[in-house]
């Protein structure tokens, strides 16, 4: 699976766009990654260890959330996309 | 400092008056150069927050996924947004602040009063989550 890195966390993965791991689901992939790039957990999952609620992951082009979450099952060819929301606006919340 | 042809910096602007009264919402595609963000294309995009149009945006994040796709195969980078503030002014509010999360990009905001685009200033996002904030930077037209 192919992991892509937005760019503003790319200082985090040697600079890399897009990261090769093996595994058979989105979490084993995402624990390839943090193991090859440690610096990217906090940037990724809050300190309750939970995925911070603004990064989204989309396996191809749908949301793991309506998917298995981090459980989904992966295979080979397929693009994990990691993307950090994009929001905000003049009014309050 | 961000970087752009004065076509790119209309074609914004333009997309601001064209919402009003709503917000207006994009992309902004190009090159990091020295800490300067060089823009080459700028991408519309649609505001899903049908809830509250005027005063909040939000991008589908598989239209961000579409249009990374589309830079990578022009070697082309994400690097800044752009939205509208129709009857508020050019400068982040503290909702901007709290749902950025793209450190290192610029995030453009245009003023659109009574339909008609004023000032349009830039923000650089710096730090990270914790220490979060927005930094003015130049916008150059070419």
């Amino acid at each position: 699976m192919k992991i892509h890195i937005p760019t503003p966390l790319r200082p985090y993965a040697d600079k890399q766009p897009v990261v090769e791991v093996q595994g058979m689901t989105v979490a084993q992939g995402l624990e390839q990654l943090l193991a090859r790039h440690p610096e990217l957990r906090r940037h990724l999952y809050a300190e309750d260890g939970r995925l911070r609620a603004f990064v989204n992951l989309y396996l191809n082009d749908e949301d793991i959330r309506y998917l298995d979450r981090e459980g989904t099952a992966v295979k080979d060819g397929d693009t994990l996309s990691i993307v950090p929301s994009i929001a905000g606006g003049a009014g309050r919340r | 400092m961000l970087e752009m042809r004065r076509t790119e910096w209309e074609e914004l602007r333009r997309h601001g008056e064209e919402t009003y009264p709503h917000e207006s919402c994009g992309v902004l595609l190009g090159r990091l150069d020295d800490g300067t963000r060089r823009v080459s294309s700028v991408v519309r995009c649609g505001n899903t927050r049908d809830d509250s149009p005027h005063n909040r945006y939000h991008i589908d994040p598989r239209d961000l996924i579409r249009i990374e796709r589309q830079g990578r195969e022009r070697g082309e980078d994400i690097v800044g947004f752009y939205h509208s503030h129709p009857d508020h002014p050019a400068h982040w509010s503290p909702t901007d602040l709290e749902e950025a999360h793209w450190p290192g990009c610029s995030y453009v905001i245009t003023a659109v009063a009574r339909g008609r685009a004023d000032l349009t200033r830039s923000f650089v996002l710096e730090g990270d989550e914790g220490s979060k904030r927005f930094h003015d930077e130049e916008i150059e037209l070419s």
